[in-house]
């Protein structure tokens, strides 16, 4: 429960072309401890990730025990312009993890 | 954890755990979508039939949808019927995105039944639903 949260890890193209639709997958490293095990770990989870594109929301998500240590999701966006990603977890302290990524369309 | 939940629990052995697993879902969904109808279609749900590791289930959720502005699904809602606690996640989507499609990977205690709900934005919800096999429990151990 100390300390920073993992640097996320992106995957997303540098470059796409005008109107295509590109993956993106995300990855952070965190034990997703809900608190329930029977080892009596102390409760630590993600509850939110934010995803956003030219300072827009694409994805916000809002996660529950049920979601997997590690959190990875994949989403897919169309692409009309260079455009900077911006991606932030937030932890139940109040603690962030943020990655910045840059599609240039042309 | 002495929550309200567990003293429930010892009052009204040994039928209790089944139906607060029952009465905790309708309440997670109720949460999600209120009082909305939901009808089963336009949403098609991918897991594996068998997971080795109850801990990394891949899910992947996939609703019909134009995304555009005037026609777009606002939300996808997971739930594990047979989780201790059945929330998983809820995504909010926007028109920025492609597809309404979300991959991701959940926890699943035992072999059990998946719901995902979709919610669009003329506030219809739909719901697909699967079944999965659990080799070792992923929540508790």
């Amino acid at each position: 429960m100390t300390g920073t949260l993992s640097p996320p890890r992106i995957r997303i193209p540098r470059q796409a072309r005008a109107g295509e639709v590109i993956e993106i997958r995300t990855l952070i490293e965190h034990p997703m401890e809900t608190g329930l095990r029977q080892d009596g770990a102390r409760r630590d989870m993600l509850t939110r990730l934010l995803v956003r594109m030219n300072n827009e929301t694409v994805l916000a998500a809002e996660f529950s025990n049920g979601t997997s240590a590690n959190p990875y999701h994949v989403f897919f966006v169309r692409m009309e312009r260079t455009s900077t990603f911006e991606f932030t977890w937030t932890d139940e302290a109040g603690r962030s993890a943020r990655a910045e990524a840059r599609v240039t369309v042309g | 954890m002495t929550t309200r939940r567990s003293l429930l629990a010892l009052a009204l052995l040994p039928a209790a755990a089944a139906a607060d697993t029952g009465t905790a879902l309708q309440a997670a969904i109720r949460d999600a979508v209120g009082d909305a109808p939901i009808t089963d279609g336009g949403i098609v749900l991918r897991v594996p039939a068998m997971a080795e590791n109850g801990g990394q289930v891949p899910v992947t959720i996939v609703a019909e949808s134009p995304m555009t502005a005037a026609d777009h699904i606002t939300a996808i809602h997971v739930f594990a019927t047979a989780n201790p606690t059945p929330g998983v996640a809820r995504f909010r989507l926007t028109p920025l995105l492609a597809r309404a499609e979300v991959q991701t990977r959940i926890r699943l205690a035992e072999a059990q039944r998946i719901i995902v709900l979709a919610q669009s934005n003329d506030g219809r919800v739909r719901r697909a639903t699967a079944e999965i096999r659990v080799t070792t429990g992923g929540c508790l151990t």
